[in-house]
């Protein structure tokens, strides 16, 4: 895939900034991963890569490469610790396969990255070289076999004194060889210099303005080093974006989506990879008047939310996986009491504890389906880091329009992605209304439902001639315990009617594709990137396959059976388990399809196929390319 | 967190309520069950604080306690089992305005919403929970609770129960940020109102147990004590209840304890014999975590939006 989008053209330049002439090789995009030991500050090299990218114009995505423990051993092949940064001329919107381009610390973190099969075979491979002098004689024998291993296997390895280098500006190396690397990877990519001094100075922006000058010395050092050093240099062309931008993670998205949708109060429990939401939330939040409420479990964080909900301020509850399942019944009630609650679902691997630093979408029935009874709530996906922001304020509307649980299903892979997005323009009507504290009109009754569409209106402590007790008993209009059969039935149907309700209001998701062909692919979520690519790449090569990906999985809107029904095949692609016909005792007798698959089969009766993977990755878009081809072929 | 704007209103004029105004509805407890006396002393406490209906929140949990805001004729919340404390702290944190009452019973607090209660004294909030405490599940008919006594047999302890009973009062005392810890029992009306009383005007997160007869499960498990005047000691001080002769004339067993000693309130409360009744602790220096969070500052449109663009500069590109 890389190679197919990669423009083999050269050219020479002699820019005023580089001394040296050399042929600059001009990209379409690259893949980059600068990795190390955690606490060796890859991570904010990274970082700044990607927005000095951004800022010039490029298409990018970075994905955190997060070590599942706190500090583990230095020089682990678990350990890696960084970021992957896709730079595109164009809109990124996935982390891509295969890296073309590695910075390691050391051999072991990128060990772990070879063996996972994360690097394109034969790419670059810029080594700190240090290792080769150490005086304990274990690591001297790893590096070097290591080094063998790989120049052998066909990577390219360069062999970089980081630390050497480093050591002549500061003295302790440890602590900025990542701007070295930075200025490397300047010259490498043909960056623009002073917009990399710029962001050097934001990345320390809290830091004195000693450190922020020692960082770019240090800077300035890998850059000459590179330029002097290094025998390749590449662009990777840009426009200067015209729209002023934002880039954030997707938690910090749903965090910033949070304060402008006009909510209040969050509340919540400690859980991966959900929390990075709310220490942002918790860091912020006061400044607009909101506060975060650490609760004491996960419960009490649902319960809280209920609670303030109920009395008027729409609430959001943010949790991961295990957290979303111990709120099942606090969920329940609201949806009995029909109070409003904004939940979000950042899911990670399951079940049980599973995998709580990586990404799946293996909460979808739970979303649906948690709780017990019959009790039916909105449920949502985001797809980029765009809709992570937009969908808080969309959630809470359809929550105190409806009166219902809105569920905003994201996950590991977004939470900790970061792409570029149009600054968003504040807009009053993202704020809530004040609460209403009006006398209610004589004769309105608690639960005044709408016979057609199962709409009341909600009375608010504070409002005159409203007292009632809200109950997650069966009750009447009144709010009365109800113990007859009919009402029970009745309040069923009124509390389902709202979701049809809320249906009426959707449109069919736009077909990325043709209208018609051999294959429609469909998905939810973070996916979105990994099979817009893929079915864009296909397309290019003239196949007639096009995607969809639905924002709502309940309801589900209008119009997907016409257009699936325009389809010979249909297969939905989902970072989540499936059974594997290739299993010998699978057969389609029991074959347990990926959750939207059998969705999509119940609700249309429709033949839908899925292609799915649990690696606890981001579903790579040419992964998803050859899964499309063998379905076209078969 | 923002003022709510109907606080900024000057109300012209009080109504006065009667009795009947916090009325709901007929309980449907058992005839002679201590939930009727408690009922009966918070509705007199309503209309001799003068509590607008409508700023007035009862909150439950499950159990026959939770069915306490049924016979309210305010707003009420009865909610799932265990957590009625959570949610009257979500209602407390986004609306202070409201006056917040919470019924639970031996189960719902100390069993399985044990975790709840333990944090909710922690962040002393600003209302009044009553703790039910009949020793026994009531509504799923005869099970034994953590408050039970060792040996007490039920349906499901039909030999006796294995464990000792825990006692609510020396959990409460011995929770960091503790500042109102009273007990009652059902029986005598009069003190039960006081107590009540002085823990719905104390600001904070002030705790009941109420000690309560269940003439359906546990008939003749407190007779000793109701037999016995002398079993129930009455505690008076002059920073505490202060006794009416006719009380006092019935209850010779007297203590004055000062509410002030966290330590001395544990020692009363340690003693088996007698039930202690009375305010065991009381300390209004403890912050509410609803003052502490509240920023104080009007949420306005404009106040929000300045907040969100000065986020947005930070992560401009």
């Amino acid at each position: 895939m890389n190679e197919a989008m990669r423009t083999e053209m050269q050219r020479d330049v002699n820019a005023a900034t580089q001394k040296t002439t050399k042929s600059v090789q001009v990209l379409s995009q690259h893949v980059v991963e600068v990795i190390s030991d955690s606490g060796e500050g890859a991570q904010r090299c990274g970082q700044a890569l990607g927005g000095l990218a951004a800022k010039m114009g490029n298409g990018v995505w970075t994905m955190e490469i997060i070590p599942a423990e706190i500090r583990p051993p230095a020089r682990s092949v678990a350990g890696a610790s960084g970021n992957r940064i896709r730079i595109g001329s164009g809109r990124v919107t996935n982390g891509g396969d295969e890296a073309d381009l590695v910075v390691a610390f050391n051999e072991q973190v990128l060990l772990g990255r070879v063996r996972s099969r994360e690097l394109r075979p034969g790419c670059t491979i810029l080594l700190e070289s240090m290792w080769r002098e150490s005086p304990d004689p274990a690591i001297v024998k790893a590096y070097v076999e290591t080094f063998a291993e790989l120049v052998s296997a066909g990577f390219k390895v360069v062999e970089t004194p980081m630390e050497r280098e480093s050591r002549k500006i500061m003295s302790d190396p440890r602590k900025g060889k990542n701007m070295f690397a930075l200025g490397v990877l300047a010259s490498v990519y043909s960056l623009d210099l002073d917009l990399a001094r710029d962001q050097i100075a934001l990345t320390f922006g809290k830091k004195a303005k000693s450190v922020i000058d020692v960082n770019v010395r240090l800077f300035d050092a890998g850059f000459a080093w590179a330029e002097s050093n290094l025998d390749f240099k590449y662009s990777i062309p840009a426009e200067r974006p015209t729209e002023p931008q934002i880039v954030v993670n997707g938690n910090t998205a749903l965090a910033l989506g949070v304060l402008a949708s006009g909510m209040e109060i969050c509340a919540m429990y400690p859980i991966t990879p959900a929390t990075s939401a709310s220490h942002y939330l918790s860091e912020v939040f006061e400044n607009v008047g909101g506060i975060v409420h650490q609760a004491e479990d996960e419960i009490a964080a649902c319960a809280f939310a209920i609670g303030a909900s109920y009395a008027g301020k729409c609430t959001v509850t943010i949790t991961s996986g295990p957290g979303y399942s111990l709120k099942q019944e606090a969920i329940g009630l609201a949806v009995m009491g029909e109070i409003p609650l904004v939940v979000v679902n950042v899911q990670r691997g399951g079940p049980s504890t599973g995998q709580p630093t990586k990404g799946e979408q293996s909460d979808l029935f739970a979303a649906m389906f948690g709780s017990h009874g019959d009790a039916p709530k909105v449920v949502m996906a985001v797809s980029t880091l765009e809709d992570c922001f937009y969908s808080m304020i969309t959630a809470r509307k359809i929550a105190e329009t409806f009166n219902m649980v809105v569920v905003v299903l994201s996950d590991a892979h977004l939470a900790a992605s970061q792409q570029p997005f149009r600054r968003p323009e504040f807009n009053e009507s993202w704020m809530a209304p004040p609460i209403d504290q009006s006398a209610v009109p004589a004769g309105m009754k608690p639960y005044d439902w709408d016979e057609e569409t199962g709409l009341a209106r909600r009375f608010i402590p504070g409002q005159p001639g409203g007292m009632h007790t809200l109950t997650g008993l069966a009750h009447d209009r009144d709010s009365k315990v109800a113990y007859d059969t009919d009402t029970n039935e009745q309040t069923l149907r009124l509390r389902s009617l709202k979701l049809a309700a809320l249906q009426k209001t959707l449109k069919a998701p736009p077909v990325f594709g043709d209208l018609e062909g051999d294959l429609l692919v469909v998905g939810w979520g973070s996916t979105r990137g990994a099979i817009e690519e893929a079915v864009e790449g296909l397309r290019k090569e003239g196949h007639k396959v096009s995607s969809l990906h639905l924002t709502f999985l309940q309801p589900m809107a209008s119009g997907l059976k016409e257009v699936m029904s325009r389809f010979a095949k249909v297969m939905t692609v989902e970072n989540n388990w499936s059974d594997k016909l290739e299993d010998k005792i699978i057969d389609e007798n029991n074959r347990r399809y990926a959750p939207l698959a059998m969705l999509l089969r119940a609700r249309y009766l429709v033949d839908v196929d899925c292609w799915s993977e649990a690696q606890g990755r981001a579903l790579k878009p040419g992964f998803v390319r050859k899964a499309l081809l063998k379905k076209l072929q078969n | 967190m923002s003022i709510a704007p109907t606080e900024c209103l000057i109300r012209l004029y009080e109504d006065r309520h009667q009795i009947e105004d916090y009325q709901g509805g007929v309980p449907r407890w058992c005839s002679g069950c201590g939930d009727n006396a408690i009922l009966a002393a918070v509705q007199r406490i309503c209309r001799d604080e003068n509590l607008r209906p409508e700023k007035t929140m009862f909150v439950s949990g499950i159990g026959c306690s939770s069915r306490f805001p049924h016979y309210m004729k305010t707003y009420g919340f009865h909610g799932i089992h265990g957590r009625a404390l959570p949610v009257a702290e979500g209602i407390k944190m986004a609306r202070p305005d409201l006056n917040v009452f919470v019924n639970t019973g031996d189960g719902d607090c100390c069993s399985i919403g044990a975790a709840h209660w333990i944090h909710a004294i922690r962040y002393n909030m600003n209302m009044t929970v009553m703790l039910h405490d009949n020793q026994i599940y009531g509504l799923t008919k005869k099970q034994a609770s953590p408050t039970s006594p060792i040996g007490l047999k039920s349906n499901t302890t039909p030999h006796g129960s294995y464990l000792e009973g825990l006692h609510p009062l020396s959990v409460t005392l011995g929770v960091q940020n503790v500042s109102f810890v009273a007990q009652a029992v059902d029986w005598i009306p009069e003190v039960l109102y006081e107590i009540l009383l002085a823990a719905y005007q104390h600001k904070g997160f002030s705790f009941v147990r109420i000690v309560q007869r269940c003439p359906e499960w546990l008939p003749k498990m407190l007779e000793p004590f109701l037999n016995d005047p002398n079993r129930v000691q009455l505690l008076h001080h002059e920073k505490g209840l202060k006794l009416s002769s006719a009380v006092s004339k019935v209850y010779r067993n007297q203590l004055e304890h000062d509410p002030s000693s966290i330590h001395r309130a544990r020692e009363v409360i340690s003693e088996t014999d007698v039930i202690p009744v009375g305010i065991l602790f009381q300390d209004r220096s403890v912050p509410c975590y609803e003052d502490t969070r509240h920023a104080g500052h009007p949420r306005t449109t404009e106040y929000v939006r300045a907040g969100l663009e000065a986020e947005f500069d930070k992560f401009s590109v």
